[in-house]
């Protein structure tokens, strides 16, 4: 460190004279500052996206070829029927992840910096959150085009299959609010992996992903009936292919406020109280 | 207080659970000046800096940083402190350079002002080269001078050092020290943790020394260690030949004491009396003894932990210990 002499670098003097709140939007600025962050770490470390690549192909072929036959009476008819709702289960499962993340990540001293530093507290939760977004993008595309090969098709408009892929991104991206909540409580990230798969999978299972909601028992169906994945793969199904919408969407944007209305304070007050 | 005491605390507790942290500490660092607080592990010396730098919030007591409170005026307290240490970190997937610009970027600088700050930041901690890789391939040495470039970028006023040398080689602490002396040049105020009483001496105006979460002493380095009182008188003879004849001198201005050759070729001999200095340049003049050195030393900061606490500093860290004996 021989070059180490002289006055350290002074910065811009516009820095010291800032006043508290020198520009607008502090928040959606920071978040998107440190949303970058996440996405830098998601491209340096590939393999972290096996879960949003290489599960909804799985779940697709396994199914498709397994159960199609018997469920369906013909592969292509199940594969129409079951890939929106592999689609919403791996976006479900997707969301898992940040919770896991982030409980490695907050333990490190990155996240003290951040609460040291002059930003809204919760810019780095909301920052990590919108990161994500292009996980969720990346399962889409990969269940799509997994889809396209195997012989699906979409059947309405490319302004509703957009519009379907949306609605399932949006989904993931309040869900993981949940995920965020609980890596602020449990102390390992096996124990929010664990706790957020025993969560996730009755979600997925006790659903219309796989079967059609009308062939399961009545006291199924009532739980069935609420359950936000089957409204969310109801809404993706009549955008893919032309099915009743019904107020599918609606309930599904519900779930959605509902997510992060609820999910959201209690993560940023645990994050808040974590030490 | 005066008023250009730029970080003061005064009567900190903080808890957690049942073990007690900090049980009323008071602090006071005045601008331009560095303060170490010194203390062994678990004493408390995080959890005080963790208070004054917003991260924890005191069960009692109250602290300001540039007149502004930790607790009710925490936002504008961010805006002047700067953390590094074992916990305030970078982020190991990021380069060194995507570090400093994020930080920049959070600190209102600007895209190209983040640009600009980190390019001068990695130029003067010498990151330049390595800035386009990963922080989790630097070295230790490396990734300490990337944490304190970091806590660098909002230029802040107050910086916090949580142990910034723990675990570097004595070459890098050296550094570390000389960009802290450039830092309290260019007028920023430092308060400094260490387990290295060395460091404090080297580095601080003045010294807080904390043992289980209390303040047992404050003073300059030179003021604790007169605590102590006693003093060592170091001779390098010119000519090896004298030195039975010096030992035999140091003996008698010393208290009573037997020279000992700490050194190859340099006798040392514990003195209570400010005399003793110029009384033994008297005698060695008085029969020709030419010498190469002659010093009066004050005792090392582990001498005076020891006195102060009946613990020596580092019961744990027997290869510092010696360092300093030696």
């Amino acid at each position: 460190m021989s070059t180490l002499v002289g006055a350290p670098p002074t910065a811009s003097p516009a820095l010291s004279t800032a006043a508290p709140n020198p520009r607008p939007f502090r928040l959606v600025r920071h978040s998107l500052a440190l949303a970058k962050r996440s996405l830098i770490k998601t491209w340096r470390t590939p393999e972290a996206l096996i879960d949003v690549t290489l599960q909804p192909v799985l779940f697709l072929v396994i199914f498709v070829y397994v159960f199609g036959g018997a469920v369906a009476g013909s592969t292509h008819d199940y594969l129409q029927f079951l890939l929106p709702g592999i689609l919403a289960q791996t976006i479900a499962t997707g969301a898992i992840a940040i919770g896991v993340n982030l409980n490695t990540d907050i333990a490190k001293g990155i996240f003290d910096r951040f609460r040291s530093l002059p930003i809204p507290r919760s810019a780095p939760l909301v920052g990590a959150v919108l990161g994500d977004v292009v996980r969720y993008v990346i399962v889409t595309v990969s269940t799509l085009a997994i889809g396209y090969l195997m012989g699906f098709r979409i059947e309405t408009d490319p302004f509703r299959a957009i519009a379907g892929c949306l609605l399932a991104v949006l989904f993931a991206l309040c869900l993981s609010w949940l995920p965020v909540y609980v890596s602020m409580k449990v102390r390992t990230p096996g124990a929010v992996q664990g706790l957020m798969f025993a969560l996730i999978m009755p979600l997925s299972f006790a659903s219309n992903v796989f079967v059609a909601a009308d062939t399961l028992p009545g006291w199924m169906r009532a739980f069935v009936d609420v359950n936000p994945m089957t409204h969310l793969v109801d809404s993706v199904r009549g955008l893919f292919l032309g099915t009743p919408l019904g107020s599918h969407v609606w309930w599904t944007l519900a779930w959605c406020v509902g997510f992060v209305a609820v999910f959201m304070p209690l993560a940023l007050r645990a994050y808040r109280r974590k030490i | 207080m005066t008023a250009d005491l730029v970080i003061e605390a005064e009567g900190l507790v903080k808890h957690f659970g049942k073990t007690r942290a900090l049980q009323g500490v008071d602090l006071a660092v005045p601008r331009g000046t560095v303060l170490g607080v010194l203390g062994p592990n678990g004493a408390g010396k995080t959890t005080a800096v963790r208070i004054l730098s917003t991260l924890l919030t005191p069960d009692s007591g109250t602290a300001r940083i540039g007149g502004f409170d930790v607790v009710r005026d925490a936002e504008r307290v961010r805006q002047s402190i700067g953390l590094t240490g074992q916990y305030a970190s970078v982020d190991e997937d990021l380069t060194g350079r995507q570090n400093l610009e994020l930080f920049g970027t959070l600190l209102e600088l600007g895209r190209v002002g983040a640009r600009r700050r980190a390019a001068e930041l990695l130029d003067w901690f010498d990151l330049t080269e390595a800035a386009g890789r990963p922080a989790k391939t630097y070295s230790g040495g490396m990734r300490r001078r990337l944490d304190l470039a970091a806590s660098l970028v909002g230029s802040p006023d107050v910086i916090f050092l949580d142990e910034p040398t723990t675990g570097l080689d004595p070459a890098k602490r050296e550094d570390m020290w000389e960009v802290v002396r450039s830092l309290v040049t260019n007028g920023s105020t430092v308060l400094l943790t260490t387990q290295y009483l060395e460091e404090a001496d080297a580095l601080a105006d003045s010294i807080t020394v904390i043992d289980h979460g209390r303040v047992i002493a404050h003073d300059t380095p030179e003021g604790l260690k007169r605590v102590v009182g006693g003093q060592t008188l170091e001779v390098r003879p010119s000519d090896l030949a004298d030195l039975p004849r010096i030992a035999a001198i140091l003996s008698e201005v010393g208290s009573g004491a037997q020279a000992d050759e700490i050194r190859k070729g340099v006798l040392a001999v514990p003195v209570t009396d400010d005399r003793a200095l110029t009384e033994s340049v008297a005698r060695f003049a008085a029969v020709g003894i030419a010498v190469t050195e002659l010093s009066l030393h004050l005792p090392s900061l582990d001498e005076v932990f020891f006195t102060l606490t009946g613990r020596t500093a580092s019961e744990d860290d027997t290869t510092h210990r010696t360092e300093v004996a030696a």
